[in-house]
């Protein structure tokens, strides 16, 4: 049997590991993030949620997840 | 009597009260003070989702977006860069463009860094964002600000969160009478009658959270200052009498017996 190969990545400033070639938008399924309330960035750059199917995961990077909380 | 609305970047809103969703005991707690407070317009925070525990409540199922425009800010940033960062999330949320650009400088005092507000206030207002900007009650820096193209001016009264009303009324007065933008005054109130005095001023608006949300009676607090904006804008509605020195009795001196 292959060996699945794990990479590490941040999301909001926690290391996780995850199967390599790993989908932006598999990775926030699982972790049911609410895709309408959030803002996504990659290393970064903001991600236009439309295009999250898309985007392959890479070892280190660096994913921000943000909603609006209560604030003055 | 004509309808009075406040006007920011083209849209009507029929309350002068801007509130503040932080501090509140619970999400439920600050979702009935402002439907109280009668608020069509709140201020709300980017910040990190819990990846964690994702059974958190979350601020849009207690106030809905749809009903309360919400005004992202950018509290906590201490330069042009983060603030940027922020607001253009803000906007990914959910195509939010009306935003509150607040770049503070200090950690104690929490007065804003007017110097990276105005950097900001320019590179925000030409990616399309109608910025409501926080600043110092400097005249000046209110005409610069409006100059880069802010939509809404809103000076301190006194430092965020300080409770001690408007400090420099004269200062709020001079921006007033030189700029046709909404005027907001923002942070620093205290109690309702602080928000008459602003709108007494000519300011077109207040923007209030923690003299309503660490009230002993939020709920009560709220309701103050949804009425006490009312009165004194009617108050400055209705033109004031002449100051004079003496006195100038009330009932005719004529027919005195």
């Amino acid at each position: 049997m292959k060996k699945i190969k794990k990479i590490k990545i941040k999301i909001n400033g926690k290391t996780k590991s995850i199967t390599q070639d790993s989908n932006l938008s598999v990775l926030l399924k699982n972790l049911k993030i609410p895709l309408n309330k959030v803002a996504i960035e990659l290393n970064e750059e903001i991600i236009d949620k439309k295009k999250i199917n898309k985007i392959k995961l890479n070892k280190n990077d660096k994913i921000e997840v943000v909603h609006f909380i209560g604030g003055g | 009597m004509k309808k009075d609305s406040l006007i920011i970047a083209k849209k009507k809103f029929n309350s002068r009260l801007i509130v503040g969703t932080g501090k509140y005991k619970s999400m439920s707690e600050c979702a009935k003070a402002i439907k109280l407070s009668g608020a069509e317009i709140v201020t709300v925070a980017v910040r990190r989702v819990n990846i964690a525990d994702k059974n958190k409540p979350l601020l849009m199922d207690y106030i809905d977006p749809k009903k309360i425009t919400y005004l992202p800010n950018t509290a906590g940033c201490f330069n042009s860069r983060d603030a940027l960062r922020t607001l253009r999330l803000a906007r990914e949320i959910g195509g939010w463009k009306l935003v509150k650009l607040e770049v503070l400088g200090d950690k104690q005092n929490l007065f804003p860094d007017m110097i990276e507000t105005l950097k900001s206030t320019e590179v925000l207002a030409k990616e399309g964002f109608k910025v409501m900007v926080y600043c110092n009650d400097d005249p000046l820096m209110a005409k610069r600000l409006e100059n880069a193209g802010a939509d809404a001016i809103m000076p301190l009264a006194a430092p965020i969160g300080s409770g001690l009303g408007i400090q420099n009324k004269i200062n709020i007065q001079i921006i007033r009478k030189q700029t046709k933008l909404p005027l907001i005054i923002d942070a620093g109130l205290g109690q309702a009658s602080d928000a008459a005095i602003a709108m007494e001023l000519g300011c077109d608006g207040v923007l209030v959270n923690t003299a309503i949300a660490k009230a002993k009676k939020p709920f009560e607090m709220a309701l103050a200052f949804k009425n006490a904006v009312i009165a004194g804008r009617q108050s400055y509605k209705s033109g004031r009498i002449d100051k004079i020195l003496m006195g100038n009795p009330s009932s005719p001196t004529k027919g005195i017996i």
